[in-house]
């Protein structure tokens, strides 16, 4: 049960992570909503890592964001579809935008 | 992850600046250490821990720790009599602005169960064995009320300052599944 002291194992749990408090911060997103919705998708987790409790994160958000109509599925769809293309275009090493596809 | 961000960013619901700006904070400004300010000072000052009693979320503020979720706080007091110990068995309610983002274990199936239902099992696990007279209180948080244990000031420690006090204060020893450190003599 013990581990090093870090908050996030890579960027994108910090950034999901982040967005959330910020949606919060920015009145549009009730904590105790969202503490259920992340209880909901953590509910039947077992494994004890970083990575598995921010994949749950992510889909609390994305449930939550769908949800309260914020975003909708289309849109998240096509759009992380244009993401993967930008990162299959773009060359090692290089900042990934969605320009790059 | 970045489809949602770029949406929320799009519709100007999320500023990127506002979100390097936590991450920043929960990386490297906030901390246990914050939460070792609070206790050294309930330990020394009487005044202090008076006023945690009456109003914890305000004599927490006074010292510039303040919740992002408008969250109340709480403080439990372990004597030798009661061991209090926190869990969220939701999700992962935790008081960040004392203790910054909990440990991996915190937020782990079976620390949010066994908490619950063997404690004194969860506790020996951690190093702790209390004495069979000592309760076991166990709080649950939630998105409304998070807590923050004080942890018995150890023997042996009459008129050290606070500043000396706060580095026998561990993270653990605040969420409940730890002591304070023990003096080196």
């Amino acid at each position: 049960m013990r581990e090093p002291d870090r908050p996030f194992d890579a960027p994108w749990q910090a950034q999901v992570f982040a967005m959330t408090v910020a949606l919060n911060e920015a009145g549009q997103l009730d904590w105790s909503r969202w503490a259920e919705a992340l209880g909901t998708q953590l509910a039947d987790q077992s494994e004890v890592s970083n990575d598995a409790y921010y994949s749950a994160w992510l889909a609390a958000f994305e449930t939550v964001l769908l949800e309260d109509g914020i975003a909708d599925a289309g849109q998240v769809s096509d759009l992380t579809a244009q993401w993967h293309a930008a990162a299959r275009a773009t060359p090692h090493g290089q900042p990934i935008e969605l320009g790059n596809a | 992850m970045r489809a949602l961000e770029t949406i929320l960013v799009g519709k100007g619901l999320v500023d990127p600046a506002a979100v390097d700006l936590i991450i920043d904070t929960y990386e490297n400004k906030v901390g246990p250490r914050n939460g070792a300010q609070v206790v050294a000072r309930a330990w020394t000052e009487a005044d202090f821990a008076q006023a945690l009693r009456d109003d914890a979320t305000t004599a927490i503020e006074s010292m510039g720790f303040a919740g992002r979720q408008a969250e109340h706080m709480e403080v439990l007091w372990n004597t030798p009599d009661t061991h209090n110990m926190v869990v969220c068995t939701l999700c992962s309610c935790y008081p960040w602005a004392v203790l910054g983002l909990p440990p991996v274990w915190y937020k782990s199936a079976p620390y949010r169960s066994r908490a619950v239902s063997e404690p004194r099992k969860v506790l020996s696990e951690f190093g702790v064995t209390l004495p069979e007279s000592t309760k076991v209180k166990v709080w649950d948080s939630t998105a409304e009320v998070r807590y923050l244990v004080i942890p018995v000031r150890p023997e042996g420690t009459e008129g050290w300052s606070a500043e000396a006090l706060a580095d026998l204060v561990t993270r653990d020893s605040m969420i409940g599944t730890g002591l304070a450190k023990e003096p080196v003599t």
